[in-house]
């Protein structure tokens, strides 16, 4: 249990800094270096909860795949690199107050709901996150969601071609 | 381990998101703060899964990043709409149906 909670606040302390990183680097490909930090601690996060199937596609699909496509996204744009204007806006204090706020607020009720609540970790949370019972429930309690997003992922696919076509 | 670790790591992420979707100016860079909100929910739900032993979460989450990976494809395409139309990915120059 100690070992886990170790790993857990080294964790988080990466992830919260690279997130900050995120939001706060004034180079476009830094901030999408500390994204895939973000993403990876993520990853990291879901094998301490043992949701090994979850964790591994985190990293195949946010990591292999939409990081990619952020990057692709900033070679087209040639979004300037060391950029004479900030990429800021002026409200930087005004965002600033409503993230702390809304952060404060949602500490006080996690806090007052959940506070003392312990996962347990046992054999059970490993054999529920084994891909072969997500595939069990998808395909048997969620398979028409799993269907509905199946088209959402192909109305998205023709609608992204038919928005950047050139003509 | 403290089920509440989990989800403060989760709001932190979130706010941190809607930072970057207040202040930032650059497109690109709004849509990598609203990853960072979809991860924090993803977060969420996994803990949750492993809170109440049910593996609703996680397929819940699988979903999710499913249609984060859509939201990114679409964005970006409207994100190179703008970019070849106003030849700037900056979210102030693009006022037009302001009145």
């Amino acid at each position: 249990m100690v070992a886990q909670n170790v790993a857990f606040w080294i964790l988080a302390v990466a992830m919260a800094g690279a997130a900050i990183g995120v939001v706060r680097s004034q180079n476009v490909v830094h901030a999408a270096l500390y994204l895939v930090v973000v993403l990876a601690g993520a990853a990291a996060q879901y094998i301490l909860l043992a949701a090994e199937f979850v964790a591994w596609v985190q990293v195949l699909i946010y990591i292999g795949a939409i990081v990619i496509l952020f990057l692709f996204g900033i070679m087209l744009t040639r979004a300037p690199m060391h950029s004479e204007s900030s990429m800021d806006n002026g409200q930087r204090i005004a965002a600033a107050v409503v993230g702390l706020f809304l952060f404060g607020v949602i500490t006080a009720l996690l806090v007052d709901a959940y506070g003392g609540k312990e996962i347990k970790l046992e054999n059970k949370l490993v054999a529920i996150g084994r891909s072969s019972s997500i595939a069990t429930s998808i395909f048997r309690d969620y398979l028409v969601p799993f269907e509905v997003v199946s088209m959402l992922l192909l109305a998205a696919l023709v609608g992204a071609v038919v928005i950047a076509r050139r003509d | 381990m403290a089920l509440n670790n989990f989800l403060i790591l989760s709001a932190f992420l979130f706010c941190t998101g809607i930072y970057g979707v207040l202040a930032r100016r650059n497109a690109v860079l709004v849509l990598m703060s609203i990853e960072l909100m979809l991860n924090a929910v993803n977060i969420n739900l996994v803990a949750y899964s492993a809170f109440h032993q049910n593996v609703s979460g996680q397929v819940f989450a699988l979903f999710i990043i499913t249609i984060a990976a859509a939201e990114v494809g679409i964005g970006l395409a409207i994100v190179l709409l703008i970019y070849r139309n106003a030849h700037s990915v900056d979210l102030d120059d693009v006022d037009q149906l302001k009145g």
